[in-house]
């Protein structure tokens, strides 16, 4: 399948009026040893072929409906309405560049100018920028900002060991390229909050919570922005957009920036990305703020209008001196989040908070019923939102395993790997759309299996 | 308007469109957009010290919502709407099959931490398309995970540092980079903790030979070329800087966003280029989303693959029920860069791009980009001063001032607007003044060029005739110049409105 629309006529007329015969010899400047490598890829093929051939592919993943998964741990199945396919859908949004002609890109600027309207809103912060690529890269762009603004005076960051692996992986990558950065906090993964705070000094520069934490538990937060304040660090807090429609928002308690992935806003979990990457902060921070900013002005009639704005803190015009390098970040996701929120309203995302919340507790109440099955032994009674820790009577793997094949469940996610004092421990996570049928259908699972 | 079409002049501007309110001034209280099911579980109680009060969102009804979100449409221009010819950006046809397929429930629904036994398709996908990635970039191995082309200059950078490490030789502190560069070079090299040297051009628009050579020394980290560069000419002296800076201990960085000049042309790793990122939002026509999702793997020579982001996908053969794919991770891997495996959703159109080419479509799609830049370069050189007039591969620049009027670059790229073409790219790069950086790519017919090249001629009479015109544009857009002081000093960044307008 070709997309070239050129005919023979039109190529000829065109290479003559460039002064060549032949198309190869546009490429003068190739050095001849070099030019025109065979390259060993499959034959082309058709638009018929390609999609019979990826449906095929598609269908070697195992997939269960959605009520049937109970998989979180940082990417979810929620609701879609469809109000957000048919925003995606349209051309002119998503077969757009970064809107830098305002004039003509109204329609992606205003929407994002009402995404970060959103994401303040939902954070209770002040400012939030127009995305980045995931909640992981947030995190990381949010601790490069609070390292610059402790100024190489303040070079410890204090990461709770309940904040998502693979988010405390990226950081670390991240910092990789900062100088006398020190990562410290988790290296115990069994350590609590307390221990986190015990660790605030003069060097710190921000202390980093996930609430609710990877284990699906509100952190205690009392006292613990004025504590962070007091030792002059950052308080920077990973959240989940969901339950901020019922529960309280970073803002609210105090912390300093607010990250979060908003892929359960309306995106698909689509093998792990494209995923959003929200970040809102306070406006003392605007000037350090990476990725892209937009704003409300008027144009020469005085009519409203948007645009980009405060790029001189950006790639394209501060070069080695930016506040980041991004540059293509998630818009096509902020749009869906934008799609959803919209569609959702203040009503509905209450509703799907609360619904995330009735039905993990009703699953996890039901599993505690099972012999040999504990909910969250390690913080009992701590409140949780829409996941949960459960010590299994055998390895997750086999049961994983076993739900699979047996019963057509996909299930938690096994804890052991990145806790060690954590084997034999499942997350699960429920949303609104695992039916009560579907979580009963679960724990006679679980209870057959462990039998 | 359609391409081509008579433009509307400034004395017969009709009223405007209204503006579109935000969806927090349509918000009224009590208005819905959707039902949720009532709770099919006992209530458990709500932790009280957690609550927070009710969260500021709109409330409309579902036909607010989607005529908002069209009305939105309609003042948006995509590669969908009309020729796009945005430098550097590659702004080709995005298949719709490649849409289609990438919704597909066991690709859109799939967990990313299934166990890896019940997701072979996806990881399947991931290892043919590191496999061809690596094919036509010439690389030893690839890694999916960043999630854009900067990203994966920052990848590139961490891998070229743990190397230099990994060897005893920490000092190694500084990356060459061209001026001709995009800023994101020198951007992702402070965050890489480099310091980037940057490197004048010489004469034809090559990077100085001279310079590069003086710049070589125990310091050097590596240098990050752009082949073909940015004023889109292929570096004629690519194998003696690689050379150089080679000998002087460094590794040579390729910014993969000019890719589409060179897929079935030449491959950068036989160029000796150790690590390239690959902007699949470019060269293999994944959707630009008016600002993203993107997504820039990246392939390296032999000496950085151990040094990979992971995990990548490998293969294991010794079965008799055929290939199982795994997760693995670099021997010195430099870790994650983002969560899970990157943005896979763009990995499934890239594939299906890659597989409807083949390796002979993948070479004509560049030789037509590199055709129809070059008919465009002849067809606009008398209008506009191509100040490196040379035969150039996928885009090429002019300058947009028009001597004697005042007219700028900038006046130019508005009045397009009036025309129905996007601008090219404006005042970059930075070493042109008045820069039109201008990128057709190959999906463009020779009457959509034709159309455009009569288009910057008229703009140009325009200048002549009535400078008041060009300087005004545009015209027929919904709204006209927008005062970008005023939105930096202000900083108006959110909707000050309130949810139901209490």
């Amino acid at each position: 399948m070709t997309y070239v629309p050129h005919t023979e006529p039109e190529r000829a007329e065109m290479l003559a009026a460039i002064g060549v015969d032949r198309i190869e010899k546009l490429f003068g400047d190739v050095p001849e040893h070099f030019r025109f490598p065979k390259l060993a890829l499959p034959p082309p093929c058709s638009e018929i072929d390609i999609e019979r051939e990826m449906r095929a592919l598609a269908d070697r993943n195992f997939g269960v409906d959605p009520s049937a998964s109970f998989l979180g741990a940082g990417a979810y199945h929620h609701y879609r309405p469809a109000t957000v396919d048919y925003v995606l859908q349209r051309g002119e949004l998503y077969t757009a560049y970064t809107p830098y002609q305002p004039e003509v890109s109204q329609g992606v600027l205003q929407a994002l100018f009402e995404y970060q309207s959103m994401m303040c809103r939902l954070t209770a912060l002040e400012v939030s920028n127009a995305s980045h690529y995931d909640g992981a890269t947030a995190l990381a762009e949010a601790v490069l900002l609070a390292l610059n603004v402790g100024q190489g005076k303040r070079n410890k960051i204090l990461l709770s060991a309940a904040v998502h692996p693979q988010y405390r992986a990226v950081v670390r990558t991240y910092l990789r390229g900062t100088h006398a950065a020190v990562l410290a906090g988790d290296e115990d993964p069994s350590a609590d909050l307390d221990r986190l705070k015990s660790q605030l000094d003069d060097a710190t520069a921000a202390l980093v919570i996930q609430s609710p934490n990877f284990f699906g538990q509100f952190e205690t937060v009392e006292g613990l922005a004025a504590l962070v304040h007091g030792a002059g660090a950052l308080l920077i807090v990973v959240a989940d957009p969901i339950a901020l429609g019922r529960f309280r928002p970073p803002g609210a308690y105090g912390a300093d920036i607010a990250v979060a992935d908003g892929q359960c806003l309306g995106i698909p979990p689509s093998f792990g990305g494209p995923h959003l990457g929200i970040f809102a902060t306070r406006m003392a921070h605007v000037r350090r703020l990476s990725g892209h900013l937009v704003g409300e002005t008027v144009d020469l009639d005085g009519r409203r209008g948007y645009v980009l704005t405060l790029a001189t803190r950006e790639q394209h015009i501060r070069r080695a001196k930016a506040t980041s390098n991004i540059c293509t970040n998630s818009t096509v996701c902020a749009l869906a989040a934008t799609a959803y929120l919209a569609t959702m309203g203040k009503t509905g995302l209450r509703q799907v908070a609360e619904l995330c919340f009735q039905k993990s507790h009703y699953a996890a109440a039901e599993i505690a019923r099972l012999d040999g099955f504990q909910i969250n032994p390690q913080a009992p009674g701590q409140p949780f939102f829409k996941e949960f820790v459960v010590r299994l009577p055998r390895p997750v793997a086999e049961v994983n395993r076993r739900l699979r094949e047996e019963f057509g469940i996909i299930g938690g996610y096994d804890l052991g790997p990145h806790y060690p004092h954590l084997q034999q421990h499942m997350l699960i996570a429920v949303t609104e759309l695992n039916t009560r049928a579907a979580i009963d259908r679960f724990v006679v699972a679980l209870d057959h299996i462990a039998k | 308007m359609k391409n081509g079409a008579t433009p509307m002049t400034a004395d017969k501007t009709g009223p405007k469109p209204s503006i579109i309110p935000t969806l927090y001034e349509l918000s009224v209280r009590g208005r819905r957009g959707i039902d949720l099911p009532n709770p099919d579980v006992p209530e458990a109680p709500l932790p009280a010290d957690e609550l927070g009060s009710d969260c500021d969102l709109p409330e409309l009804s579902q036909l607010d919502v989607v005529r908002h979100f069209l009305a939105l449409s309609q003042r948006n221009f995509g590669v969908d709407t009309g020729f796009y010819p945005l430098g550097s950006c590659t702004m080709k046809y995005n298949p719709k099959v490649n849409e289609r397929i990438a919704g597909l429930a066991g690709f859109a629904e799939t967990h990313p931490l299934q166990d890896p036994e019940s997701v072979q398709g996806s990881l399947g996908l991931m290892f043919s398309l590191q496999e061809w990635l690596a094919q036509i970039g010439g690389f030893a191995g690839v890694s999916l995970q960043p999630s854009a082309g900067a990203h994966g200059e920052f990848t590139g950078l961490l891998m070229m540092r743990a190397y230099h490490r990994d060897r005893g030789e920490p000092d190694r502190t500084r990356i060459l980079i061209p001026d001709s560069a995009h800023g994101t070079n020198p951007a992702s090299t402070t965050m890489a903790g480099f310091t980037a040297v940057e490197l004048p051009s010489d004469a034809r628009g090559n990077v100085d030979l001279d310079s590069v050579r003086a710049a070589c020394d125990r310091t050097v980290a590596g240098i990050m070329m752009t082949n073909p560069n940015t004023l889109g000419l292929f570096e004629e002296h690519i194998a003696e800087v690689v050379r150089l800076v080679h000998d002087c201990g460094g590794l040579v960085y390729g910014d993969g966003a000019n890719m589409n000049a060179l897929a079935g042309i030449a491959r950068p790793g036989d160029l000796g280029f150790d690590v390239m990122h690959f902007n699949l939002h470019k060269t293999f026509a994944t959707p630009h989303g008016g600002g993203g999702p993107g997504s820039g793997p990246v392939g390296v020579s032999a000496r950085l693959t151990d040094f990979l982001p992971g995990p990548v996908i490998d293969v294991d053969r010794s079965g008799t029920d055929g290939a199982r794919y795994l997760l693995a991770k670099p021997r010195k891997s430099i870790g994650q860069v983002s969560t899970f495996f990157g943005n896979f959703g763009m990995f499934v159109r890239a594939y299906a791009y890659i597989r409807q080419h083949g390796g002979e479509g993948l070479r004509a799609n560049s030789e037509h980009a590199v055709l129809n830049a070059n008919y465009l370069r002849i067809k606009l050189r008398d209008t506009f001063r191509v100040p490196f007039d040379r035969m150039n591969m996928h885009e090429f620049v002019c300058q947009g001032a028009v001597e004697g009027t005042g007219i700028r670059a900038l006046d130019i790229s508005k009045r397009l607007l009036d025309y129905g073409f996007h601008p090219p790219t404006n005042y970059f790069p930075l070493i042109v003044p008045e820069a039109l950086m201008i990128e057709p790519t190959e999906t463009e017919s020779k009457p959509t060029l034709d159309a455009f090249v009569e288009a910057m001629q008229a703009i140009a009479a325009e200048a002549q005739s009535d400078p008041a015109l060009v300087k005004g544009a545009p015209h027929n857009t919904s709204v006209r110049r927008l005062d970008e002081v005023k939105a930096a000093r202000t900083l108006v960044l959110s909707d000050r409105a309130k949810a139901g307008g209490g």
